[in-house]
C-alpha cells in the first residue's frame, strides 16, 4: 500500500502550504479543500492559505504502527484546532510525548512524513511543533 | 413495503482460522443459516466484507460465495461499508425482501484477517479512514480511538481505569459463548496492566484481529411462521453517516451517525430506548462503547462510563450490552461483525442464548459502526415466536 508519485504531487499545495478554501457565502475557512462549504453547503472554491497556527485538541502516541511507519515508533498524532477554525490530523514533532498537553499552542512545519525504502518515494508534508518563543 | 423476518441464522466460531480459507468460512456460516431455515436455495445472496481484496487478494465475493454454496445462477453481490459491512449486507437483503423484489435472501458477513501479518492488517483496516488526510499521517484505527478517548477523559475527568467495566462485562458474557474467540474473564488488574497500543488505548481496550463469518436468512413476515417456528421480525433498520475523517466532525465526541441512525430506528419501531431488553453495541474499543451508549440515548454526554461503573450494562443491569461477548470477547472479524451481532440478538430473542440468556427478551437492538463512525447502521429486532 505504498504511496504513489502522482498522489504526492497532487497534494503538494495542501501538504507543503496548507492550501484550503474560503467560503464566499458564509466566510468559513475550509481545510482540506472540498469545494462545497461544510457549514452552509454552498459552492466554495476560493483558494485560501491557512496560517498554520493552532492548538492541540487531543493527541495519541502510537506504539504499534501500521506498515510503513514502524521505524518512527513512538510518534504522537494530534488533532490540531487551527486558528481559522478547521481541525487537522497531524503528527507532532520537536516535543517529547510526555510533554504534550491539550490546549498547547502549535505551529506548522514541513517535515519528512515517510520513506518507502531505497527505491520508493520520500513523502514530505506538514507536522506541528510547539510554538517557538521569539526574541 | 413488506415487513421482513429472520428465519435462519448461522455462525462460524470466531478465531484465528489458519486452516480455513475465506470461502470456506463463508460457506460454513451460509450453509448453517440455510439449514436453520430448512432451505436449500434462496433468490439472492449479499456478502458483507471489508478487506478481502487486501488481506486475501480476493474480490468479487458475491460470485465466489454463491458458486461455492452450490447456487451459481443466483443473484449475488459484495456489500462494503468498512466495519459496518455486515449490517449493510443485512440491510440490503432486507430492502430486497421488503420491496418485494425477492422473497428469500441470504445475507452474510465474512472476514479473513490473519493471512496478512499484524502491520499489514493494521494498515488495511486504516483504509476505512481518510487516506489523504488521516492515514498519511501514520494514523491507525487504534490512534483515531486514542484521540477520541484522550479528549473524552480530558472533558469529563475520567481515568483509563474507569473504562474497565466495558471489558470485564464483555468477557464475563463471552466466557459462555462457544463461538467467542476469548472464552475467559478479564480482571480489573489485567485491564489496567495491558500495554499501550496508541495512548490511552491499551491492548485490552481493543477488540482482536480474527477470522469469522455469520449469516441470516430473510423472508417476508407474512409467511415467516410457515417457514420457521421462531421468526424474528426486523422492526427497524436505519443507516446514517457522518464526515469520514474525525477532524471534519463538528463535535468529534458526539458520534452523530449513531444518534441519527438510532433515532430513525426508534421512530420506525415506535419505541423509546427504555423499551429495549438488550443492546448489542459496537465495542471495538471501550471509548466506542461509551460514545455509542451516549449517542443512542442511554446516557448523558460523558456519563456512559458512570453507567458501566454502576453495573447498568451487565445482564441484570438497566440495559445489558455485549450479552454474548461483544466485539471485545467474541471478536471483531470486521465485515462479519454486524451479522454476528444480529445472529446473537436472534439467539436472545429465541431464548437460545444459553448461560447468558436474558429472561423474557422480546426487543433488542444491534448497532454496527463503520470506520471511526462515518457509517452507522442500527437494527431493532422483535421476537415473534
Amino acid at each position: 500500500m505504498g504511496v504513489k508519485v502522482a498522489h504526492n504531487w497532487r497534494l503538494r499545495g495542501q501538504r507543503y502550504r496548507l492550501e484550503g478554501e474560503v467560503c464566499d457565502h458564509c466566510g468559513s475557512t475550509i481545510f482540506p479543500p472540498r469545494d462545497i462549504c461544510p457549514e452552509c453547503h454552498q459552492p466554495a472554491k476560493t483558494e485560501h492559505t491557512l496560517s498554520g497556527r493552532g492548538e492541540v485538541y487531543t493527541y495519541s502516541t502510537v506504539q504499534n504502527a501500521p506498515e510503513g511507519f514502524e521505524q518512527y515508533v513512538p510518534y504522537t498524532v494530534a488533532l490540531v484546532k487551527l486558528e481559522e477554525g478547521p481541525m487537522i490530523t497531524a503528527q507532532l514533532t520537536d516535543v517529547a510525548p510526555d510533554d504534550v498537553e491539550i490546549g498547547m499552542p502549535v505551529e506548522m512545519v514541513t517535515r519528512r512524513l515517510r520513506v518507502q525504502g531505497d527505491e520508493g518515494t520520500i513523502s514530505y508534508g506538514y507536522k506541528f511543533r510547539p510554538v517557538l518563543q521569539r526574541a | 413495503m413488506r415487513d421482513v423476518a429472520i428465519i435462519g441464522i448461522g455462525q462460524t466460531p470466531v478465531d484465528e482460522h489458519w486452516t480455513t480459507s475465506l470461502r470456506h468460512l463463508a460457506l460454513d456460516a451460509g450453509l448453517k443459516a440455510l439449514k436453520d431455515a430448512n432451505l436449500e436455495r434462496v433468490e439472492a445472496v449479499y456478502v458483507g466484507n471489508m478487506l478481502s481484496g487486501t488481506t486475501t487478494g480476493q474480490e468479487h465475493l458475491g460470485g465466489l460465495v454463491v458458486d461455492f454454496l452450490g447456487m451459481a445462477g443466483t443473484e449475488a453481490m459484495k456489500i462494503e461499508a468498512a466495519c459496518a459491512s455486515g449490517a449493510a449486507a443485512v440491510r440490503v437483503g432486507m430492502m430486497a425482501v421488503a420491496s418485494g423484489m425477492s422473497d428469500l435472501v441470504l445475507a452474510m458477513g465474512v472476514e479473513k484477517m490473519t493471512d496478512t501479518v499484524g502491520q499489514q492488517t493494521t494498515a488495511a483496516l486504516a483504509m476505512a479512514a481518510d487516506a489523504e488526510y488521516e492515514v498519511s499521517q501514520g494514523v491507525t484505527f487504534v490512534t483515531l480511538n486514542g484521540l477520541l478517548m484522550q479528549r473524552y477523559m480530558y472533558e469529563y475527568g475520567w481515568e483509563r481505569k474507569d473504562f474497565a467495566n466495558f471489558v470485564i462485562n464483555a468477557h464475563a458474557n463471552g466466557k459462555h459463548n462457544p463461538n467467542a474467540m476469548f472464552q475467559k474473564e478479564i480482571s480489573q488488574a489485567a485491564y489496567e496492566r495491558s500495554p499501550m497500543i496508541s495512548s490511552p488505548v491499551g491492548l485490552f481496550d481493543a477488540s482482536p484481529i480474527c477470522d469469522g463469518a455469520a449469516a441470516v436468512v430473510l423472508a417476508p413476515m407474512e409467511y415467516a411462521h410457515t417457514l420457521s417456528p421462531a421468526p424474528v421480525r426486523i422492526k427497524a433498520s436505519a443507516v446514517a453517516t457522518s464526515p469520514l475523517a474525525v477532524h471534519s466532525r463538528k463535535d468529534p465526541l458526539a458520534l452523530e451517525a449513531a444518534r441519527i441512525s438510532a433515532q430513525r430506528a426508534y421512530e420506525q419501531a415506535e419505541i423509546e430506548p427504555d423499551d429495549l431488553d438488550f443492546f448489542e453495541l459496537h465495542d471495538a474499543f471501550t471509548i466506542m462503547a461509551a460514545l455509542s451508549l451516549e449517542a443512542t440515548g442511554f446516557a448523558e454526554r460523558g456519563q456512559a462510563v458512570r453507567m458501566a461503573l454502576d453495573g447498568e450494562i451487565t445482564l441484570d443491569g438497566r440495559i445489558p450490552v455485549s450479552t454474548m461477548g461483544g466485539l471485545k470477547s467474541r471478536g471483531h472479524p470486521v465485515g462479519a461483525t454486524g451479522v454476528y451481532q444480529i445472529v446473537e440478538s436472534v439467539l436472545q430473542l429465541r431464548g437460545l442464548a444459553g448461560e447468558t440468556q436474558l429472561p423474557n427478551a422480546r426487543l433488542g437492538m444491534a448497532q454496527n459502526i463503520g470506520g471511526s463512525g462515518a457509517t452507522i447502521i442500527t437494527h431493532i429486532l422483535e421476537a415473534m415466536g
